[in-house]
C-alpha cells in the first residue's frame, strides 16, 4: 500500500486513490487509421523505471493530477498537474 | 530414554506454581503456565506427535519456534477451532484439546504409512506424472482427502480483531540484544521509537542467549525511556513505502472451545516508518544425513532454548552432530542440565574450528565426520559416524537425542520484502543482506553478525544515526561463523531428508537437477521444497547448496526464491478485521425506508442499495405479488422508489458540448425544459451506461444514469473533463443522494397528482412527455421529469430525500380512489421488459455496440465526434453477424423462456448463436415474452429458434418488441 502524495491533500494512502494509468496519451481524431486508433486504446509502453500515469485522489478532493513512479521500487519522484508538461 | 522437566532455575518464561493439564490424542499431560504444547509434550516424554505430509513417516519435535517443521497441531472445536498450529508457539491452557494432524487412526498407528513403503513410486513431481490415465477424475475424491494436514473449522469465526494504524520515526523489529541497543540509542536521540517482538517478554530471550552483553540493562533503559514496546507482535510483512504489517495476539492464551462472549484475539498493526531496523535474528540450520528426520533429531539451539525458556531437557544422551561453533556452546549447556553429551561430531577439519570449548575434554570430539546411519526406526536410539573424507566408518554411539547445528541462516525476509539485496558469504556459508534496502536497515545475527559486543555497538551506532538523520555505518565482515557449505553424505543409504514438512529428500533435489529444473524457483515448485507452512526456514538454504553442487554453480549464483509476506501463517481473521458481516459491504438504505416497510416490502440487495422487490401480501408469492403490482400499475397507476437511480448538475458555458462529447446522441439542441434518452459508450464503443438529459436553463442540465452506474457515470464524466478538457468551463456535481425519487405511473398517473394539488402545467395536455419542470408542493421543492421506464404515463418526481417521506404520505393518503399500489424493482422490471427497453448489464454485456440494440439512429445524424464513436467504425463493428436485441415469445404461448437460456439449432454440445437476457410472464397479453442477442437477429424476424438451458428446450419465435403499446401512445397519457 503506497503513499501517494496529492498535490492539494498532501501524503495519503493508496486506498484512497484510483490510477488512471499511462499519462500524457493522445487522443487520435476521427480519421486516425484502424492501427492509431488501436495502439491509442491498447497498446502502452511498460518499462522498467520510471512511469508517468495519473491518479485521482478519489476519496479526498476528487482532483487528477500526474506523478513519475518508478515500477521497480515504487518511489514517487515528480507529482505535477493535469496541465503541466512532461518533466 | 525421553525427555524430562528441570528444576529452577532452568525454565524462565514457565511459572512452576501454576500447573495445567491439557490433552494430547485424547491423553492427559501436565505442564505449567508459560508451558508451549511442544514444551510441556517434551517435559512428559512424548517422543512422536505427528507423522509427515507425503510419507507418513513418524515425527517429532524439531524446533524451539516459528520455523517448526514438523509438529503442526489442531486444537479447539467449533469457530474457535484452529488447524495446522505450530506446538512449539501454542501456550498450553487447562483443558485444552490438541490433536496430531495428518494420520489415522493415531500418530503413533497410521495406516497411511503404507506411503513410506510405496516411496520409490512417489520421487518429486510423481503427480505431473500419474493419476492422469484413463481419467484423473478417478483419482481426484482419494487424493482431496489425502492432501492437506489438519481438518479446518466449519463454523464462523466468532472472536474480534482490531486494526490500527500508527506512524514512527524507527521501528525496531526484535527485541535482541541488537534489537533493544538500536531502539534505545534512537529512543536517546530523540526519534519516536516503536519496537516489537513475537515472544511474549521483550527482551527474554536475549537475557540467557547473549552472554557478553548486559541485556537486563538494555530492556531497564527501554522501559526508562518510555519507548512503545509491544510483546506478542510479529512483524509478518515489509510494504511499499515502508509499511510494516504486524500481527499482535491480543488473547495470549486463546479460548479455543466455543462459547462465551466474542473475544478480542488479534489487532494488525499497520505502522508506516521512516526507517525500519531488521533486528530478526537467524535460524539455524540443519544438517543432513540419512533418516535425520527421526523422532529425537531436534535443532542444537532449540535444546538450548528449551533448557533455558522452559525448563525442559529434551533426551538423556545426545550425539550433537555439527558445522557450527554453536555446537560447543550447546554441549557445554547441556552438560550444565544433566544431558549427557555423548560426542560432538563435527564434519569440519579442525583449522575451522575456532571455539575454545571445543578444545575441553569434558565431552568426546571428533572432526572430518558426520553421522552416516541413525538407529531406531520410530525414535532414535543411537547413531553411526563415519568420516566425511573417505566414509570409512568411525564409530557407533548410543543416544536418544541428535542436536542438529548445520550452521545459521541469517533471517533477511523482510530485508528482502523492501527490495534489498543478498550475498553468499561463504566463510559462514550463508546469505546475508548485501547493503541495506532504502530505509531498512539490518542489525545483529540478521545482518550477519555474530560477535554479541560488536552487534551491539553497531546497532547502537545505526539507532544514533537513524535518529539523527545521518548514514548508519555497514557491517563489517563476518569473521566468527565459519561452515562449510554442505554437509551431507553421499552413497549412504537412507532419506536424507532436505525440507521436512513437504518430505523432500537430497535425491529429490538431484532429480530435479537431472530434469533440467535448474532455476531455484523451479526446483521449489517442481519439489515442493520450502512450499509448507514453514517457508523453508530449515530448508531453503541446504536446498540451493544442493542444487549448486548438482549443476555446477555457487550458491551465490544459484541464489533465494523471492520473498514474500506473510513471513510466518497468519490468520484471516486479523486480515479481515472489522470488514465482516454487515460492514463488509455495507448497504445503502432508501430515505423513505420506514415507509416501505410499513407498506409491507419484501426488500432484496440490488446493487448495494436495499429496495422493495415487491409488496406482497398476507400468502402471496413475489411472482404472484410482482404479477399483481405490474397489472394495477398498467391499469391505473403505481408509486415507485427511483432514488438509487444517478443524479448529476452539469453547467458552465462548455456544458452543451461537453454533454455532446460524452453522449451519443446530440444534448446541446435541447430546448429549455425538454429531455432526451442519453446513451454513453466507452472508447471501445461498448455501451457502459443509459439515461435521461434534460435542459434546465442555458448553461444548466440535469443528468439521469443508471442506479447502478450512478458512481462509475459520474466519475467518467470527471476524468474527461479534468484529463482531456481542463481549459473547458464546465461543473459536474453528483446529487444522487440528495435527491429521492418518486415515480408515479400508470393511465390514472395525473389523476392521482392532480389530487394531491401538484400543479396543472404538468398535466398530460399542458406538458409534453421527456420534458422537466422545477415546481412546488406547498412547502416540498420539487424537479418533475415526465419519463417512463414502464411504458405508461410516467411522472419522475424529484424530491428532495429528507422530504420524500413526506411526498409518500401525502401521495397514500389519497391513493386508494385511484386504485394506486405501491410496486417494486420486480414489477417495473416486468413492464420494461414488456416494452422491449434494455437494462444496461442485463440486456446488454462488455460487447455490445450501440448497433446491437437498434440505436444506430442517434449516431447517423450526429456529426461531431464523441466517446467511443471511431470503435464504432471498426470492421468488427459493422459485421453484420453480430449478436443483436430481438424480441421472442414461445411458439406455444405458454412455456417460459429461461433467462441464460443458449439459443442453437441443436442441443449442447453445440455452437451457440445467441442467448436469453431478460425474461418475464406479460402482465398484460399473460404469455411469457423475452429479450435476447442473437447473431444478425435484427434480419431474423419470424424465424422460429430452440433454447435450450440444462436439458430443456424451448422452441421461441423472433418478434417485435414493444410487446404492448407499440407506436407509445401511454406515456402521453
Amino acid at each position: 500500500m503506497m503513499r501517494i502524495p496529492c498535490p492539494w491533500c498532501g501524503e495519503r494512502d493508496e486506498p484512497e486513490f484510483v490510477c488512471g494509468g499511462t499519462t500524457h496519451i493522445n487522443r487520435p481524431p476521427l480519421s486516425a487509421s484502424d492501427a492509431e486508433w488501436g495502439a491509442y486504446l491498447f497498446v502502452r509502453e511498460n518499462p522498467r523505471g520510471v512511469h508517468l500515469e495519473r491518479w485521482r485522489h478519489s476519496f479526498g478532493c476528487g482532483q487528477w493530477f500526474n506523478l513519475a513512479r518508478n515500477t521497480v521500487t515504487h518511489e514517487i519522484t515528480w507529482v505535477y498537474s493535469m496541465t503541466d508538461p512532461k518533466p | 530414554m525421553t525427555g524430562f522437566r528441570l528444576a529452577a532455575p532452568w525454565g524462565a518464561q514457565i511459572e512452576r506454581s501454576r500447573p495445567v493439564r491439557f490433552n494430547f490424542n485424547g491423553r492427559s499431560h501436565s505442564g505449567f503456565v508459560g508451558d508451549t504444547v511442544a514444551s510441556a509434550l517434551l517435559a512428559n516424554g512424548v517422543k512422536r506427535v505427528a507423522r509427515s505430509f507425503k510419507l507418513h513417516r513418524p515425527r517429532g519435535i524439531f524446533s524451539c519456534g516459528v520455523e517448526e517443521p514438523n509438529a503442526l497441531v489442531d486444537v479447539g472445536s467449533g469457530g474457535r477451532r484452529l488447524a495446522n498450529v505450530r506446538a512449539t508457539l501454542l501456550p498450553i491452557q487447562e483443558g485444552m484439546n490438541v490433536e496430531s494432524v495428518n494420520c489415522w487412526p493415531s500418530v503413533e498407528f497410521d495406516l497411511a504409512a503404507v506411503n513410506g513403503l510405496l516411496a520409490p513410486l512417489l520421487p518429486v513431481g510423481f503427480y505431473y506424472k500419474t493419476f492422469k490415465w484413463p481419467d484423473w477424475r478417478w483419482f481426484e475424491p482419494t487424493v482431496r482427502r489425502m492432501a492437506g494436514l489438519g481438518r479446518a473449522p466449519r463454523q464462523a469465526d466468532p472472536d474480534l480483531y482490531d486494526e490500527v494504524s500508527a506512524s514512527v520515526d524507527v521501528l525496531v523489529v526484535g527485541a535482541g540484544v541488537s534489537g533493544l541497543a538500536a531502539a534505545v540509542a534512537a529512543a536517546r536521540a530523540g526519534a519516536k521509537v516503536t519496537i516489537v517482538s513475537q515472544g511474549s517478554r521483550i527482551g527474554a530471550n536475549a537475557l540467557w542467549r547473549t552472554r557478553s552483553v548486559n541485556a537486563a540493562q538494555l530492556i531497564e533503559e527501554l522501559d526508562r525511556l518510555g519507548v512503545q514496546a509491544l510483546p506478542n507482535a510479529a512483524a509478518f510483512g515489509l510494504y511499499d513505502h515502508n509499511l510494516v504489517c504486524v500481527r499482535e495476539t491480543l488473547d495470549r492464551a486463546g479460548a479455543v472451545e466455543p462459547g462465551g462472549p466474542p473475544i478480542w484475539r488479534e489487532r494488525l498493526w499497520k505502522f508506516r516508518a521512516r526507517d525500519v531496523v531488521c533486528a530478526t535474528g537467524a535460524f539455524e540450520r540443519p544438517m543432513i544425513f540419512p533418516n535425520n528426520d527421526r523422532p529425537g533429531v531436534m535443532l542444537a539451539g532449540a535444546a538450548q532454548q528449551y533448557a533455558h525458556a522452559y525448563g525442559v531437557a529434551c533426551g538423556t544422551r545426545a550425539v550433537i552432530v555439527a558445522n557450527s561453533d554453536s555446537a560447543y556452546e550447546v554441549a557445554q549447556t547441556m552438560k550444565e542440565c544433566n544431558i549427557e553429551v555423548v560426542a560432538v561430531v563435527d564434519c569440519r577439519p579442525p583449522h575451522m574450528i575456532r571455539s575454545p570449548l571445543a578444545r575441553s575434554d569434558q565431552f568426546y570430539s571428533v572432526q572430518n565426520a558426520t553421522i552416516s546411519a541413525v538407529k531406531g526406526g520410530r525414535q532414535v536410539s543411537g547413531c553411526v559416524v563415519s568420516s566425511t573424507q573417505d566414509g570409512s566408518r568411525h564409530r557407533a554411539f548410543e543416544c536418544d537425542l541428535i542436536l542438529s547445528a548445520g550452521g545459521i541462516t541469517p533471517a533477511v525476509h523482510l530485508h528482502s520484502q523492501a527490495g534489498g539485496k543478498l550475498r553468499w558469504d561463504d566463510r559462514g556459508s550463508m546469505f546475508v543482506p548485501d547493503g541495506p534496502a532504502p530505509h531498512v536497515f539490518s542489525v545483529g545475527a540478521a545482518a550477519g553478525i555474530f560477535d554479541g559486543v560488536y552487534a551491539v555497538e553497531h546497532a547502537h551506532q545505526t539507532g544514533l544515526a537513524l535518529a539523527r538523520g545521518t548514514t548508519p555505518p555497514l557491517p563489517k565482515h563476518n569473521d566468527s561463523v565459519s561452515s562449510l557449505r554442505s554437509s551431507h553424505v553421499r552413497q549412504a543409504r537412507g532419506k536424507q531428508f532436505v525440507d521436512l514438512q513437504n518430505d523432500v529428500t537430497a535425491s529429490d533435489v538431484e532429480l530435479a537437477a537431472r530434469e533440467n529444473y535448474r532455476s531455484v524457483e523451479h526446483l521449489k515448485r517442481y519439489t515442493t521444497t520450502g512450499m509448507g507452512t514453514d517457508q523453508g526456514k530449515t530448508s531453503n538454504i541446504n536446498a540451493l547448496v544442493l542444487l549448486g553442487e548438482a549443476t555446477e554453480r555457487a550458491p551465490g549464483e544459484v541464489g533465494t526464491t523471492k520473498f514474500r509476506p506473510p513471513f510466518a501463517p497468519i490468520s484471516l481473521g486479523v486480515l479481515a478485521g472489522y470488514r465482516r458481516g454487515e460492514l463488509l459491504r455495507p448497504r445503502k438504505s432508501l430515505a423513505a425506508h420506514s415507509w416501505h416497510e410499513s407498506r409491507g416490502a419484501l426488500f432484496e440487495d440490488y446493487g448495494g442499495w436495499l429496495r422493495p422487490a415487491a409488496y406482497p401480501l398476507r400468502g402471496e408469492s413475489v411472482e404472484q405479488a410482482t404479477y399483481r403490482e405490474a397489472c394495477a400499475v398498467r391499469k391505473s397507476v403505481g408509486v415507485f422508489d427511483g432514488s438509487p437511480l444517478g443524479k448529476m448538475e452539469v453547467f458552465g458555458p462548455d456544458a452543451a458540448r461537453f454533454l455532446d462529447f460524452m453522449y451519443v446522441g446530440t444534448m446541446s439542441n435541447l430546448a429549455i425544459g425538454r429531455a432526451k434518452y442519453g446513451l454513453l459508450l466507452n472508447e471501445n464503443g461498448v455501451v457502459v451506461d443509459d439515461g435521461i438529459v434534460a435542459r434546465l436553463a442555458e448553461e444548466r442540465f440535469w443528468i439521469n444514469t443508471s442506479s447502478a452506474g450512478a458512481e462509475r457515470t459520474a466519475a467518467a464524466f470527471e476524468e474527461w473533463k479534468q484529463c482531456e478538457f481542463p481549459s473547458w468551463k464546465v461543473l459536474i456535481t453528483p446529487v444522487t443522494a440528495r435527491w429521492a425519487n418518486v415515480t408515479v405511473s400508470g393511465p390514472r398517473a395525473w389523476e392521482w397528482l392532480n389530487a394531491i394539488g401538484f400543479e396543472a402545467a404538468l398535466a398530460p395536455k399542458s406538458s409534453r412527455h421527456m420534458s422537466i419542470l422545477d415546481t412546488q408542493l406547498g412547502a416540498l421543492r420539487l424537479r418533475v421529469l415526465r419519463a417512463s421506464f414502464s411504458g405508461e404515463l410516467g411522472y419522475e418526481i424529484n424530491v428532495p430525500s429528507d422530504q420524500c417521506q413526506e411526498l409518500l404520505e401525502q401521495l397514500w393518503r389519497v391513493g386508494k380512489q385511484f386504485g394506486a399500489v405501491a410496486y417494486g424493482v420486480e414489477a417495473l422490471q416486468m413492464m420494461r421488459i414488456e416494452k422491449g427497453y434494455i437494462h444496461i448489464g442485463t440486456d446488454t454485456d462488455g460487447t455490445t455496440l450501440p448497433t446491437d440494440i437498434g440505436m444506430s439512429d442517434f449516431i447517423a445524424r450526429k456529426a461531431s465526434d464523441f466517446v467511443g464513436r471511431r470503435s464504432l467504425q471498426r470492421p468488427a463493428a459493422l459485421d453484420a453477424d453480430r449478436l443483436q436485441l430481438v424480441a421472442l415469445m414461445p411458439v406455444d404461448r405458454k412455456t417460459p423462456i429461461p433467462v441464460g437460456g443458449q439459443i442453437a439449432r441443436t442441443p449442447p454440445p453445440g455452437v451457440s448463436e445467441g442467448h436469453i437476457t431478460s425474461s418475464a410472464i406479460s402482465p398484460e397479453l399473460g404469455v411469457p415474452i423475452a429479450l435476447a442477442m442473437l447473431q444478425g437477429g435484427s434480419s431474423r424476424k419470424g424465424e422460429y429458434v430452440q433454447v435450450h438451458h440444462f436439458g430443456i428446450s424451448v422452441c421461441a419465435e423472433v418478434v417485435t418488441a414493444p410487446f404492448v403499446d407499440p407506436e407509445g401512445r401511454r406515456v402521453h397519457g
